[in-house]
């Protein structure tokens, strides 16, 4: 919990604070080709997203699978062109960089995998997986490596750090693989952090301590984290800001507890209820859940994506115009013609 | 209790065998089961849950060392069947599963009503005709559209494919169902929902179910009994409301406090260390090197204390 204070710094350190990455009104389609060329339609995967990151910040994309936040996060990595709208990174666009430009973002932004056994070469021992970011990042003096693979190694705490250079990745455990995933992502000392469900493939009881190592690390290098999940209950430990994305829009954007204690779009309120607490009266009540499923990202509904799931449908308008972003309360936007 | 006595584990041991020696993956399980309930078996990942599960259903792997101990169902010793007994009386007829991923094992290229079907073929001795309106009821039970039947996998999508697998393991209305993992890989919407049809098939099919998970928030969702499961042996076995109330075991205290809750004050903890392998296994308790409670006593292997119908191995109930 925060105190009256400390909330008060907050707001200070948020004024003062310089947005790092700028995202705007971001587009990323996948052509469909019928019988491999003549087109027939396209995946809206991210469909007109906005929002800043400051610097310093951690945010957490909540959503189910398919709603296009595994496309963001790699078009926010450089892997995947934008259709439309850009990208902005410490004051540069990322469209306009070259190839020495992408080196430099690509050293700038670390990538923590969500299956950390599928994300490490089965074949190299951990400080050969630790020294090929470095080599690619042209950190030629060899010493110079040795001891930033061990500082990074102590940083995740795989230690002593001997005992685990010359190990391969199925002699650790699935806690211990995340950590040299982490590991690796931190070595070139990036600004920026990307997280991809880094606990979901963890034991629930590694899960708190991957999160609290990856707090540390983000407090510690006042890195900017990108936190993606579909588990609500880890983000308040774990994030400022949480923004809800559905069929390639984001529909809610707002500091944590507002989310959590006064969600405001429908399907928000969906996904908290949807969400079990460890309590035995669980077992004696049915959940009230929207029924259906996620759109297809090709021929998605008109008007609100949300609507023909939505109890609180207004006909005439939620299914024929697509909501805009509306703030209800100072800081807590949401696209849902309910606020309006 | 008693007349309604479903299940009845004593005992049960299955080993495996490997080049460094035998894997004590489930090690002296005992509990009862009784009618229209759940239970669920809690545990970590490799503290033989899945292994019970297989145990109770004789799918013994091929390196299967020592199996003993006695499963009664409905009162008989299912043990002291010849495989081929087991097979056509038990398997399927009497306990179904649910398997871990159950989704990614439906066969491609098969329709999924012929597959949900296969069973009740086997099992009721049914011609197909008959057996498709039985797989229409179910679908209608687990809420999935009947000319689904029609469909392929590929053409469905997890939470629907999932639901077929439930909708399979009812088919020959077995009386006790096993379900291993049933939500994990599924997103949060489609997990309640999966919820919502176990509750209503308890409910209006007076169904028995065995959930296996490592998720104890959601397990809560079915549980009218909690086992907690570590390194093989079951430590803590507890209805359902005294057990979210309040843990007895220090290892169920610990899980609990590692669970992140949306409005909680306290943050969640960890447990340090890992569990021990089940080759090399500690001579006392096996939990002690982690324990935070951890004493003299605990050198030894800790008695099953009885309280008040909650049962836990451990000295500090002594």
């Amino acid at each position: 919990m925060v105190s009256a204070s400390q909330a008060k710094d907050m707001e200070q350190k948020e004024i003062t604070r310089e947005i790092l990455l700028s995202i705007d009104d971001l587009h990323v389609w996948f052509e469909l080709k019928k019988f491999g060329f003549s087109h027939a339609g396209y995946v809206k995967a991210v469909d007109g997203v906005t929002f800043d990151v400051h610097n310093g910040e951690t945010i957490a994309v909540v959503g189910e699978s398919g709603c296009g936040k595994s496309s963001l996060m790699k078009t926010i990595l450089a892997l995947y062109k934008p259709t439309e709208g850009k990208i902005v990174f410490d004051g540069k666009n990322l469209a306009e960089l070259d190839n020495r430009g992408l080196h430099w973002y690509h050293s700038n932004v670390g990538y923590v995998q969500q299956d950390p056994y599928g994300a490490l070469p089965p074949f190299m021992a951990i400080q050969r997986i630790l020294k090929e970011p470095l080599i690619v990042g042209g950190v030629k003096d060899k010493e110079e490596r040795i001891r930033r693979i061990h500082k990074s190694m102590e940083e995740v705490r795989l230690t002593p750090v001997k005992d685990f250079l010359q190990k391969y990745p199925h002699m650790l455990s699935g806690g211990q693989q995340q950590r040299v995933v982490i590991a690796r992502a931190m070595i070139m000392n990036p600004k920026f952090l990307v997280a991809d469900e880094p606990v979901s493939m963890l034991d629930a009881s590694v899960r708190v301590e991957i999160l609290k190592l990856l707090r540390g690390l983000q407090e510690l290098h006042n890195l900017s984290v990108i936190y993606i999940t579909h588990d609500l209950s880890t983000v308040s430990y774990f994030s400022e800001r949480i923004f809800v994305m559905y069929a390639g829009n984001l529909v809610e954007k707002a500091k944590v507890r507002q989310v959590i204690d006064n969600p405001l779009h429908p399907y928000t309120v969906a996904l908290l209820t949807g969400t079990s607490e460890p309590d035995a009266r669980n077992a004696e009540t049915y959940k009230e859940i929207p029924p259906g499923e996620p759109p297809s990202l090709v021929n998605p509904p008109t008007g609100c994506r949300f609507h023909p799931r939505c109890p609180k449908m207004i006909p005439g308008l939620c299914d024929i115009k697509f909501p805009p972003d509306f703030e209800p309360e100072p800081g807590h936007f949401v696209a849902c013609w309910l606020y309006q | 209790m008693g007349q309604n006595q479903l299940l009845r584990i004593e005992d049960l041991v299955m080993y495996f065998n490997t080049t460094h020696g035998p894997v004590q993956a489930v090690d002296g399980v005992n509990f009862i089961l009784d009618s229209n309930r759940a239970v669920v078996i809690l545990g970590e990942s490799g503290c033989g849950k899945s292994s019970l599960a297989k145990a109770i259903l004789r799918l013994l792997p091929r390196n299967a060392g020592e199996y003993s101990g006695r499963v009664y169902l409905n009162g008989a010793d299912i043990m002291l069947l010849s495989d081929e007994e087991f097979r056509q009386n038990i398997r399927w007829a009497s306990i179904s599963l649910v398997p871990q991923a159950a989704m990614n094992a439906l066969n491609p290229v098969i329709k999924v009503g012929d597959q949900v079907a296969e069973p009740a073929i086997v099992h009721l001795g049914i011609d197909k005709k008959d057996a498709l309106g039985l797989v229409r009821k179910m679908f209608q039970h687990v809420g999935v559209p009947e000319d689904f039947i029609e469909r392929y996998p590929f053409e469905l999508s997890g939470g629907m494919r999932q639901r077929v697998a439930i909708a399979m393991s009812l088919v020959t209305s077995p009386a006790l169902i096993i379900l291993d993992e049933p939500t994990s890989a599924l997103d949060v919407l489609t997990q309640a929902n999966i919820f919502n049809v176990l509750k209503r098939l308890k409910k209006e099919l007076g169904a028995s179910f065995i959930l296996i998970t490592h998720d104890i928030a959601t397990s809560s969702e079915l549980a009218d009994d909690v086992a907690i499961m570590y390194a093989g042996q079951i430590v803590e076995m507890s209805d359902a409301y005294r057990f979210f109330d309040k843990p007895l075991h220090p290892y169920s205290q610990k899980l609990m406090a590692s669970v992140p809750r949306l409005h909680a004050v306290k943050e969640p903890d960890f447990i340090t260390g890992r569990p021990p392998s089940l080759i090399n296994l500690p001579k006392g308790c096996r939990f002690a090197d982690r324990c935070p409670a951890r004493f003299e006593k605990c050198v030894e292997d800790p008695p099953v204390i009885e309280e008040e119908g909650r049962k836990v191995k451990c000295w500090l109930y002594s």
